[in-house]
């Protein structure tokens, strides 16, 4: 690694047969509406052989227009205006085409987001896996061998008949692990992973990204992995790049670069990220105060300087160089060494709610009794699809339910149930204060639709585009709580300011709102009825890190004011640990597990729960017991019999008693329930035993 | 798949019979006598009741179309009042003329369309897409009969080049029946050129932006074998939906081209039959059109299947 | 730097960058900066002038005309162009000039009542079909794919055959028509929206099917609904030209350019050739008019 004086940074780069990528001083241009905008700005980063790097940052910070850059696939209107760009010695930016199409096919691989669209849906896989060997130069029919080989490689079991399905056929993880076949055939240099398990579930995502860990170090790739999620960075990067704004604010190794931040943003943006142990009563999320920049508007000093707290004249009158914190570690701020004491921008600890802070929220979070109840729920889709099997569960007054599951565990499905926008199989019983519910949203009496509301995952989705914010909320207001004229209108003013909207917010429409505003909209909505309940579905997935804080502060700040109950449906445990008082667990449509919180994180776990946490990647260090699920998750069409998560079960008892029976509800706590035919005692023992002594601690944030 | 095709079937079943309903009422409300029709203004008009009662003209409607339906589909399509014979012998020969004029035109305008549509997309924003776009969206909104008489004009009268009717006369040789067919066959292809053109262009975009083209690219294949096998293999499908349903407008076309170069298909009986207020005739010519086009949707969705692999095999996750 | 840009298997699009906010926020726009886009469009302002042009003469045509387009004067017939006579003259001595104008005003009348008859027409049916589903639109759905697998010239055909050619039957019939052909279009934009959670939103608020189907749904499948207008707007100019030539469209004395062209092509034969050419450009300028506002709306919606 270079090594860096204390000011400048410009000191000459490694000599370039020692890295497997060196960018130096990018800029990327894009002419949009005849101007040039600037996506990236001044980048530099060194990737070494056979080293793992990230590139983190949120959306419009650029890490994808560099992933382009550095292949030479930006759009039409792209083009890299500044820098160079090194790869195993050889410049892309002034190759030839077929010079460009040679590094393409033997040097660098790139693998996207999106599996099931990365694959051309006319041709089967094994075909398309194979056209990688025949760009090599191997025939058709060693080509095809060759790419069963990877297919076995990349752990997919009968590679043979995967070989001829069509991508359509594949699941996810499946096609996602096919592409890392395609990627690695050649055994690239380079192999870039843009956003690679997103849109994978968690147990997938362990897999998925093993596999990875795996094969770069069988095949001595170098890495280049970019992504949003910290923790996936810190678990699978040697080294990070944190990106802001299209500038590289901060780098060095992972571990360090997120235990001890030496950047405002990076600070900034490990805070709005619940941790172990932290709670929405007492300790809440900071928040990144601001916005984005638009692009390409020309920007003098620090590109982070108008959201920073500690931001100085000096930052804004020019751009400060990069830094060296030691010697393997830059920072690109005058006051990065008082970057860990950045002041917070939201109160740790919420302002006791006043008066009836003590019983308004039904005191300890969920002493309240019963507030919704459903009974045997089940439903079938048409086509044998069972999303949901004989669920029982009950939501208290006051409490926050999470509803933890992947996909196929049907807890979208519940949540529709539960509002009356799908019937439930006969049988099934939904009661609010224990009157029964009619399964059609239509035939509810309006007292009910109050008391039931709902924020949705996708604002774009869930806001009629066409209407104006004044229109979306207003709407609500007049129809379920019955106010009209001057009512109204002070009604309205007061929850626009309750989720700290604005006036000039009125008149706009969705489309002109960013992502985090229009989730206001749509929660501002959600509250204007006074519901009782309110369900959040995935609010903050589609949205980035920073603005999620905000997001969830918001959420745990209404249910005060409004006394209202959630149901929390999420699949980021994270999130879920530091937000709920109860946990529900679904998997398949059935319960797995229910209780308390912390109970249910601490042990002993449904051995699902247990693979779940084992496989969600977290900046609080590695888990104890790693526990690793084989095979996908099975259709809900044709489910497992017994136990329905025997098949990918570690603990799948050997009497066979979990492939023919359903286990019962097993009680460890009062309220902690475990549906599973091991004795707890043995579970709980099993589970000790088997997690090693806590490794690494983490690190705090801000540490 | 299997339920996909019987869907299918049971779908053309019932647009036959709607089709059936529709051109027997049509019929209903034509004003006049059948059987003053057939036997002319000069006829007693006790024959005339006596041919009414004889082809069934006072009974209930619906035993008149069933009987109607029962003969059509026994081949009897009725008697024409022009003629006073059957009508079928005329509308078979019609029909078969008709066929080899259309299936000129298309396997002209298919191609052509095809590639046009390819190349403009592939040079999309460039001259050359404009040229095509341009020229395909002009030339389709010329009425066949237009471009037929500009033809005629031009190639026939003018140039003396080739033939201005389109029958070669019987025991002609292949190509000279070729020779007669190709000046109507022309506005033909004008008109389904255009649309064609912008189903493949739109198509073939779609599919060059599409992700797994962009695996393609970076996997560092040639451009031809990108797109031959990624991106041609995908565009064309949506395409040939489409190629299907053109049959429509040709066959609509088929009537004023006919007309024009006094061709005895199809289109001109119908055309015929409509000046001489012969509905028989009409509506047995009707009929069979619309037969012939939703088998002809039918070989196009069935091609679709064969060729798209999500409508075969099933999607079973592993 | 990159020249690679002239690679037509270089991306495409004139993205701000992949997955930024900015780049979403841009793609939607709000609709009066695309009236805005619209106007500014040359494809647009030269299809609104050709068809303003003949609106004008539709309505003035009389006015406009230098001769009575009805008046014969077989002494001058089949006269070339010239001083007197722009156009020149029919077989009967008529001013074909005078008759171009004047044949816009059927033609002009007719296409867009027909047009306007099946969008309205369509249009409900469509978003009762989409948004009601079940079992009515399992029937209706099934009679209009039956329907629509018919070819519509022949049908709209035979229709005119039976009940006689007259402008209100030929406004009738095309209509009706078309009404399967936009109520297809439209269900399919409708059934695009039905699955957005807005809709389920609106049923947790008890709105009524008629409040969510035309304040909800309606303003958001407008856009489509529009393209769909104008594409069979074009279609029905082509169509009632068409059928006039045969003679069944607009009938004679009354100038239309189909009919005038069905007269006057025999001329061709002796060398007339402005009896056909001119009613055949006026045909050609409508439709091509028609066309280019429908290509610029699709510009401006899909970018």
């Amino acid at each position: 690694m270079s090594s860096l004086t204390s000011a400048d940074a410009s000191s000459p780069p490694s000599p370039p047969s020692e890295l497997a990528l060196s960018v130096s001083h990018m800029d990327v241009t894009y002419r949009v509406r005849g101007q040039d905008r600037l996506a990236l700005r001044d980048v530099s980063f060194d990737i070494g052989r056979g080293e793992s790097y990230g590139l983190v940052g949120e959306s419009g910070s650029g890490k994808s227009t560099a992933a382009l850059a550095l292949v030479r696939y930006l759009p039409r209107n792209g083009r890299v205006s500044a820098g160079s760009v090194s790869i195993n010695g050889l410049d892309p930016l002034s190759m030839g085409p077929a010079a460009l199409r040679d590094l393409r096919a033997r040097t660098v691989s790139m693998v996207y987001q999106e599996p099931g669209r990365a694959l051309n849906p006319s041709l089967r896989v094994g075909r398309q896996i194979a056209e990688v060997f025949e760009i090599g130069g191997q025939s058709s029919g060693d080509a095809m061998a060759s790419a069963e080989d990877m297919l076995r490689k990349v752990q997919i079991s009968d590679p043979g008949r995967v070989m001829r399905r069509y991508p359509h056929e594949l699941s996810g993880g499946m096609a996602q692990r096919a592409l890392i076949a395609m990627a690695l055939a050649v055994s690239p240099s380079l192999l870039i992973l843009d956003e690679p398990t997103t849109a994978l579930d968690a147990t997938v995502e362990a897999e998925v990204l093993d596999l990875v860990a795996a094969l770069r170090l069988e095949f001595q790739t170098s890495v280049l992995f970019i992504s949003h999620n910290l923790a996936v960075i810190a678990k699978m990067c040697d080294r990070v790049g944190v990106l802001y704004a299209g500038e590289l604010v901060e780098e060095g190794p992972a571990w360090e670069v997120f235990g001890q931040p030496r950047h405002p943003y990076t600070v900034g943006l490990l805070r709005c990220i619940p941790r172990r142990g932290q709670r929405k009563d007492s300790d809440r999320l900071d928040t990144i105060p601001g916005f984005l920049p638009s692009p390409g508007h020309a920007i003098t000093g620090c590109v982070f300087a108008p959201r920073c707290a500690l931001a100085a004249d000096r930052c804004r009158a020019s751009a400060p160089p990069f830094f060296a914190v030691s010697d393997v570690r830059t920072s690109r701020c005058y006051f990065h060494e008082k970057a860990p004491d950045l002041p917070r921008a939201t109160p740790a600890s919420i302002p006791s709610s006043g008066a009836d802070g003590a019983d308004g929220a039904g005191g300890a979070n969920g002493a309240g009794g019963a507030l919704v109840k459903v009974e045997e729920l089940s439903k079938t889709f048409s086509g044998g699809v069972r999303a949901l099997a004989d669920v029982d569960l009950s939501i208290r007054r006051g409490e926050t339910l999470g509803l933890v599951g992947e996909s196929g565990s049907g807890k979208t499905t519940l949540a529709r149930v539960l509002l009356g926008l799908t019937a439930p199989d006969h049988g099934s019983v939904v009661t609010l204060h224990g009157t029964p519910l009619s399964p059609d949203a239509r035939r509810r009496p309006r007292s009910v639709l109050r008391a039931l509301q709902i924020v949705f995952q996708n604002p774009d989705s869930a806001l009629n585009r066409r209407h104006s914010v004044r229109a979306l909320i207003s709407r609500p207001l007049s129809r379920l709580a019955g106010l009209s004229g001057q009512a109204l209108r002070d009604r309205l003013a007061e929850l626009i300011s309750s989720v700290r909207l604005e006036d000039r917010h009125l008149p706009l429409r969705p489309s002109q709102l960013s992502g985090g505003l229009k989730q206001r909209v749509a929660i501002a909505r959600a509250f204007a009825g006074g519901p009782e309940v309110v369900v959040c579905d995935e609010p903050t997935s589609a949205l980035d890190v920073s603005v999620q804080a905000a997001i969830l502060n918001l959420l745990a700040d209404l249910q005060i004011r409004e006394q209202a109950t959630y149901l929390f449906i999420s699949h980021d445990l994270g999130l879920v640990r530091y937000l709920s008082d109860r946990i529900v667990v679904l998997y398949l449509g059935r319960v797995m597990e229910v209780g308390p919180s912390e109970t249910v994180f601490a042990g002993p776990h449904h051995p699902y729960t247990e693979a779940l946490f084992s496989a969600v990647p977290s900046l609080d260090g590695q888990r104890p017991s790693r526990i690793r699920l084989t095979g996908e998750i099975p259709s809900a069409a044709n489910p497992p019999s017994g136990c329905v998560f025997h098949t990918r079960c570690p603990r799948r008892l050997p009497t066979g008693v979990c492939e023919s029976t359903e286990p019962p509800l097993l009680e460890d706590e009062p309220g902690h329930l475990i549906r599973c035919h091991i004795p707890l005692s043995e579970l709980r023992t099993i589970q000790r035993t088997e997690s090693a002594p806590p490794a690494q601690e983490g690190y705090s944030a801000g540490g | 798949m299997v339920t996909f095709l019987l869907k299918r079937l049971g779908l053309m079943i019932l647009t036959l019979w709607i089709l059936s309903v529709i051109v027997f009422l049509a019929g209903q409300v034509l004003p006049g006598d059948p059987g003053r029709a057939i036997l002319g203004p000069f006829a007693a008009q006790n024959a005339v009741h006596a041919l009414d009662d004889q082809l069934g003209v006072n009974r209930p409607l619906l035993t008149r179309y069933l009987s109607w339906v029962g003969g059509v589909v026994h081949g009897n399509l009725g008697i024409s009042y022009t003629f006073r014979s059957p009508v079928e012998p005329f509308v078979r020969a019609a029909l078969i003329n008709s066929l080899k004029l259309a299936v000129l035109a298309f396997v002209i305008v298919v191609p052509l369309g095809i590639i046009g549509g390819v190349v403009a997309a592939l040079y999309t924003g460039r001259w050359v897409d404009r040229v095509i776009s341009v020229t395909g969206l002009s030339l389709s909104t010329v009425p066949e009969f237009v471009s037929g008489i500009v033809l005629i004009v031009v190639f026939g009268v003018a140039l003396k080049l080739l033939p201005v009717t389109a029958s070669a006369g019987a025991g002609a040789s292949d190509l000279s029946q070729f020779r007669h067919l190709l000046l109507p066959a022309i506005p033909l292809v004008f008109v389904l050129f255009g649309y064609i053109a912008r189903m493949a262009r739109a198509g073939t975009i779609e599919a060059l932006n599409s992700d797994y083209t962009r695996t393609a690219i970076l996997k560092g294949l040639p451009r031809a074998t990108v797109i031959r096998r990624h991106v041609l293999r995908n565009s064309l499908l949506p395409t040939i939906t489409v190629i299907a349903t053109q049959t429509g407008y040709l066959i609509g076309g088929l009537v004023v081209v006919e007309d024009l170069f006094n061709y005895q298909g199809i289109g001109s009986l119908i055309y015929k039959a409509a000046q001489d207020k012969d509905f028989p005739m009409l509506e047995a010519g009707i009929l069979v059109i619309g037969v012939v086009y939703v088998l002809a949707t039918l070989v196009a969705d069935l091609l679709l299947i064969a060729l798209n692999p999500r409508l075969r095999a099933g999607s079973a996750s592993d | 730097m990159t020249d690679i840009a002239a690679d037509p298997l270089e991306p495409s699009g004139t993205t701000l960058g992949p997955g930024s906010a900015e780049a979403v926020a841009a793609a939607a726009r709000a609709t009066p900066a695309q009236w805005r886009l619209l106007l500014r469009k040359p494809t647009f302002g030269v299809g609104a002038a050709i068809i303003l042009f003949w609106v004008v003469c539709a309505i003035f045509g009389h006015q406009i005309a230098p001769y009575n387009p009805l008046a014969q004067q077989l002494l001058s017939a089949n006269v070339g162009p010239s001083g007197a006579h722009w156009f020149g003259t029919d077989p009967l001595g008529r001013d074909v000039l005078s008759r171009v104008i004047v044949g816009a005003r059927d033609i002009l009348i007719i296409t867009p009542l027909a047009t306007i008859l099946g969008t309205v027409l369509g249009t409900a049916l469509g978003l009762a079909m989409g948004y009601v589903g079940g079992a009515f639109d399992l029937v209706a759905g099934r009679i209009v794919e039956a329907v629509l697998a018919l070819p519509s010239f022949i049908i709209a055909f035979l229709f005119l055959v039976a009940v006689g050619p007259s402008t209100g039957s030929l406004i009738v019939v095309i209509g009706f028509v078309f009404t399967p052909l936009i109520a297809r279009t439209v269900r399919a934009a409708v059934l695009t929206e039905r699955h957005l959670d807005y809709l389920s939103a609106a049923r947790l608020l008890g709105e009524s099917p008629a409040r969510v189907m035309f304040r909800e749904i309606l303003p958001n499948v407008l856009p489509a609904i529009l393209v769909e207008f104008t594409v069979r707007l074009g279609y029905a100019v082509f169509t009632v030209a068409t059928l006039s030539f045969l003679g069944f469209g607009v009938q004679p004395p009354t100038p239309d350019w189909g009919a005038d062209i069905a007269a006057d092509y025999i001329g061709l034969v002796s060398g007339y050739w402005w009896q056909t050419l001119f009613p055949a450009l006026a045909i050609a300028s409508l439709v091509i008019a028609v066309n280019l506002i429908t290509d610029s709306i699709e510009q401006v919606l899909a970018a």
